[in-house]
């Protein structure tokens, strides 16, 4: 038989007879498997910002999640006996007149717990939208260039040219009935740029990377390119701005309502309680104080877990 | 010659997938997938040329000009050999490497793959044609995915070709692989940056490994290691193809190491084959002014044989490929130069005067006045 | 006239007897995630002025940190300097103030990396960046300052230097940007010029054109030369004495010559004979086993010991000193030493 190049088909790996032993990188064992994230993860958990920051995150959350555990007042429930002028009772954990009442002797701890809610699902449903779209748009103009690219870039500077806070308030002023959906949707269609742009960034550094030609090389399906390839290793720069404009995201829709074009006055939100304690700022400042406080706490939160998640996930640090 | 800037090329080629009759497809990938003995040429290239255009502008994109990347260039390579390319900078090897992966699409010329013409197969043709040639990258620290364990790394192929290897059997073939290139299996799970450098680079040649194919084209494969790792690599590879029957096309920059792996080696300038011979006839029997002074420069870690060479300091700078010299691209730094030079290009071709001679001077090279002369040997 | 008047006019001495440069028990460490990382372990050596120092080593051999702390740009943190003096001109840079440490800093030590494309301003021409350190450091004028520009750009042959003062770092290639280096580094006329690995950078036939004006110019000037490189070759030509690292420490001294012919320790054999020939085909390549060391975990006794086929129990024991080599009668072989053990097995055979 001659001597031909091709074996079995099967057999596509004959065992090594020659002394394998003998090219043997004797190396030190590299350990345990750590993958990226898992090294990120450990970076993170001994990151005392990480830590403070994922705590109240977690609490909001909760907060969000199950507003009837930490407070039995309704937020809504005006007892006009309750006047709004008297001080809070700080002693008073936990009960309704805790952080006071307001001008319609509703209990403001009450509002404030029952405010995160609707804080926490207009950040979270803004960011989902502007990340899923935001970061399909991104990863289609970076991945296939060209026309894709100009047409997507083009539009994207065009939204990126309207000015965030004034464009969401000219779209909802056109709807006479905003919900916490009209606002999460007047905002992710005006926030998605900055996540497109990041995104289109990450992807063309990883379309020209090594493995990727490698992967090419093999004859791998755009399909697996982009989502085994390109996407892992392009997803963490968006993870971080994501993150970070979750907490202006809270802020916006707080502005919008305290302009009152964000959500009605049935809904209870920060923004809307902020408005409502201006005209009262000098005899009762408490009204301003506790909403306002916990926006802040809110959106310092989401900023801290931005920074920490950069520093873990950044390659140029580790 | 297509309107496409290197942006575009950068994207997979979408339009790969034409209709192409069934029956020319069997008929290729039967081609593909027959045996060739040993010595007979695998891969044949035949004028290749890769342009990359340069525009101006940005909605309305105009073609101004073109980097001249590759220009003309053929060579054989012979089943089980390995075939050096070798050259500076921007000579245009690198380019080389990726038409032969058909990862950018060639301007002009063809590339025969046992007698098919991959620059324009499509389809199960070009799968078939990519599982058999597969590519050693040169920085271990890129060409490994960071978010991927060794196991699918070295995996993928088959996940890719899964008619080489049926799903229960993959991660034994993968463990196989690893023990092949010298790798504990146990790392099946780790990840790429818990190796070192030359660890990586195995586990590169695994991959290319797996779905065991015949030609390996290997851009730089050990310019990025350490100098106590390099030959390790070297050894690994040399016995890789004794082992499993491999051609290689060993592209490099460091001549010595080239001349230690190659049966044959070409040198490139400028997009150009310059001169292309047994690794004899090229270290000592140059005949071509480019060859002689690229391995005069090559510093030899022994003053002793250094100081009996001699040294052909070129002048100047290698011109850019956007605008290559007229006739002979060597002229503008050769110490021959003439005016013959200027005007007429010289072929690579066996110089008239030691054509059917007997002597290891008689080699392609494209020189007009060629001759030959031992610069790697102390006088 | 008094004597501060005279004194001020002449230059201090510039080798006042002792040698240029002394680096005595150098140790740097990082602190990592991982552990500390001991990058360098006790480093002597000395430079002489109009003398080359070459310092061959892998990456993680400590070469390049050493280079770093004599030239005071680590940085601290995650770096440290746990031991060890720097002697320059007689004086220990280690227990200098930053203000007179950064007066040495580029007017008597200079440096040459090896990216030159990184280490020059994209946005500033050439010649500007040349004459910066004129107008900054001898306050000339602008004019004056562009005028030593071209002298300096002559200097280190860049062809039409006039012409090319105002191009901008993009428009010179790899070779030139390495020469405009050079002449940066040589622009204050310094005493001692630290080059890291100075032509990895660039094609072999430009290498050797910078190699040679690099040598060249060190001999015109009388400088100490520090050339910091993994290529065995490189050295070969310009290099006084080589001293070869491995894991933070100095494993092997020689003269240029003597090194190549006869190498001392087993790392240095293992390497020399591990690079492929040029002018003959040889056989399967002698490999050194095994990989460098993590320099968080570096193994007891002798550091190349897992990878040394000479190894005893002693190597795993007993970090071997630089013991001084001699010829096999014990007659002197000036300004050899090998740190191992069986030195006398590995020259002598």
């Amino acid at each position: 038989m001659p001597e031909t190049t091709k074996t079995a088909a099967e057999e596509t790996v004959p065992v090594a007879a020659a002394p394998a032993e003998a090219a043997r990188d004797s190396g030190p064992a590299p350990g345990k498997p750590r993958s990226l994230a898992a090294d990120a993860w450990a970076e993170l958990r001994r990151n005392p910002l990480f830590v403070i920051s994922a705590v109240l995150i977690f609490f909001l959350l909760v907060v969000a999640a199950f507003p009837s555990l930490f407070t039995s007042a309704d937020p809504t429930a005006g007892d006009l006996s309750e006047h709004f002028l008297d001080k809070p009772k700080l002693g008073h954990f936990f009960q309704p007149d805790w952080f006071g009442y307001d001008n319609q002797g509703r209990s403001i701890y009450a509002r404030v717990v029952y405010g995160t809610r609707v804080s926490i699902i207009v950040g979270v449903g803004v960011t989902v939208l502007v990340t899923v779209f935001g970061g399909l748009l991104g990863m289609l103009a970076g991945y296939f260039g060209g026309l894709w690219d100009t047409i997507l870039s083009r539009l994207t500077d065009i939204f990126f040219g309207i000015p965030f806070l004034l464009g969401a308030m000219v779209v909802l002023n056109a709807f006479t009935d905003r919900t916490v959906w009209t606002v999460i949707g007047a905002l992710a269609f005006l926030g998605w740029t900055q996540i497109t742009r990041v995104m289109r960034g990450a992807v063309i550094t990883a379309k020209h990377a090594d493995y990727v030609v490698a992967a090419r090389a093999l004859g791998a399906s755009t399909s697996r390119i982009l989502f085994r390839h390109i996407l892992p290793n392009a997803v963490a720069p968006v993870i971080v701005v994501a993150t970070i404009a979750l907490g202006t995201y809270i802020v916006a829709e707080s502005t919008l309502s305290f302009l009152g074009l964000g959500l009605g006055t049935n809904d209870v939100s920060w923004g809307g309680d902020i408005d409502t304690a201006t005209d009262h700022i000098r005899n009762a400042p408490h009204l301003l104080f506790f909403p306002a406080g916990m926006l802040s706490l809110t959106v310092l939160a989401f900023i801290m877990l931005g920074d920490a998640v950069r520093e873990a996930l950044d390659p140029k640090l580790r | 010659m297509a309107e496409r800037s290197p942006e575009d090329e950068a994207t997979p080629n979408v339009s790969e997938v034409e209709v192409v009759d069934a029956a020319t497809e069997s008929e290729a990938v039967a081609a593909i997938e027959a045996p060739v003995h040993r010595g007979e040429p695998i891969l044949q290239v035949r004028n290749l040329v890769k342009h990359f255009p340069l525009t101006q502008g940005i909605v309305i994109k105009r073609q101004i000009g073109a980097v001249k990347a590759v220009d003309g260039v053929s060579f054989d390579l012979h089943q089980g050999e390995t075939l050096g390319i070798v050259g500076e900078s921007g000579c245009g090897k690198s380019t080389v490497a990726k038409l032969l992966m058909t990862l950018e699409k060639a301007t002009a010329g063809e590339v025969f793959y046992k007698g098919q013409d991959i620059t324009k197969l499509s389809g199960r043709a070009l799968k078939a044609v990519r599982r058999n040639i597969q590519m050693v990258f040169q920085d271990p620290y890129t060409s490994l995915n960071p978010r991927m364990t060794v196991g699918d790394i070295i995996g993928e192929p088959f996940d890719i070709h899964p008619e080489v290897a049926p799903k229960g059997d993959r991660r034994r073939k993968v463990q196989e692989l690893l023990d092949v290139v010298g790798l504990n299996p146990e790392y099946i799970n780790r990840y790429p940056h818990q190796f070192s450098g030359g660890q990586r680079q195995r586990i590169g040649i695994a991959r290319g490994l797996a779905l065991n194919p015949e030609v390996i084209i290997c851009d730089e494969p050990v310019s990025a290691l350490d100098v106590s790792v390099q030959a390790q690599v070297i050894n690994l590879m040399e016995k890789l193809q004794d082992e499993f029957n491999l051609s290689y096309i060993f592209i490099a920059h460091d001549l010595s190491i080239v001349r230690h792996i190659s049966d044959r080696v070409g040198v490139m300038y400028l997009g150009k084959m310059a001169e292309i011979g047994t690794d004899t006839q090229i270290y000592d029997h140059p005949t071509h002014p480019y060859t002689q002074a690229l391995l005069s420069a090559v510093p030899v870690p022994d003053p002793e044989a250094r100081e009996g060479r001699e040294r052909i300091i070129l002048t100047g700078d290698v011109p850019s490929p956007a605008n290559p010299p007229s006739g002979c691209r060597f002229r503008t730094r050769c110490w021959k130069a003439q005016d013959k030079c200027a005007t007429e290009e010289p072929l690579l071709a066996v110089p008239e005067r030691f054509a059917g001679q007997d002597t290891p001077a008689a080699h392609e090279s494209a020189c007009h006045f060629a001759e030959e002369k031992d610069v790697v040997h102390a006088v | 006239m008094t004597i501060l008047d005279m004194t001020a006019d002449v230059p201090a001495p510039r080798d006042a007897g002792g040698p240029l440069l002394e680096v005595r028990d150098l140790h740097v460490e990082f602190h990592t995630r991982d552990g500390v990382a001991k990058a360098v372990n006790g480093v002597n050596y000395t430079v002489s002025a109009g003398e080359t120092l070459a310092v061959l080593g892998e990456s993680g051999s400590g070469k390049s940190v050493t280079a770093q702390a004599i030239m005071g740009i680590l940085d601290m943190p995650p770096g440290r300097i746990p031991q060890g003096e720097i002697f320059f001109h007689g004086q220990d840079m280690l227990k200098m103030s930053g203000e007179e440490r950064r007066k040495i800093r580029g007017r008597q030590i200079a440096m040459i990396f090896q990216d030159a494309l990184s280490s020059l301003n994209p946005v500033l021409s050439v010649g500007y960046q040349l004459g910066e350190m004129f107008r900054v450091h001898q306050g000339l004028s602008k004019k004056e300052a562009k005028a030593k520009a071209i002298e300096l750009m002559d200097r280190v042959r860049i062809p039409a230097a006039r012409e090319r003062v105002n191009d901008y770092p993009h428009q010179f290639s790899g070779g030139m940007r390495q020469r405009i280096m050079i002449a940066m580094a040589l622009a204050l006329e310094p005493d001692l010029i630290i080059a890291d690995e100075p032509t990895t950078a660039l094609d072999v036939t430009v290498q050797a054109q910078v190699m040679d004006l690099l040598a060249e110019l060190q001999r015109e000037y009388n400088m100490g030369l520090i050339l910091i490189t993994h290529d065995l070759g490189v050295v070969a030509d310009v290099a006084d004495k080589i001293a070869v690292m491995y894991a933070g420490r100095i494993v092997e001294t020689a003269p240029v010559h003597e090194l190549y012919k006869r190498p001392a320790h087993p790392y240095t054999k293992g390497l020399l004979d591990s690079i492929p020939r040029l002018d003959q085909k040889g056989q399967e390549l002698y490999a050194i086993k095994g990989l460098p060391p993590n320099l968080t975990r570096i193994p007891t006794g002798c550091a190349f010991n897992p990878r040394c086929a000479m190894a005893q129990d002693i190597c795993r024991t007993e970090i071997p000193a630089l013991h001084p080599v001699t010829e096999r009668d014990g007659g002197e072989l000036v300004g050899r030493g090998s740190a191992c053990h069986f030195w006398k097995e590995t020259i002598h055979g």
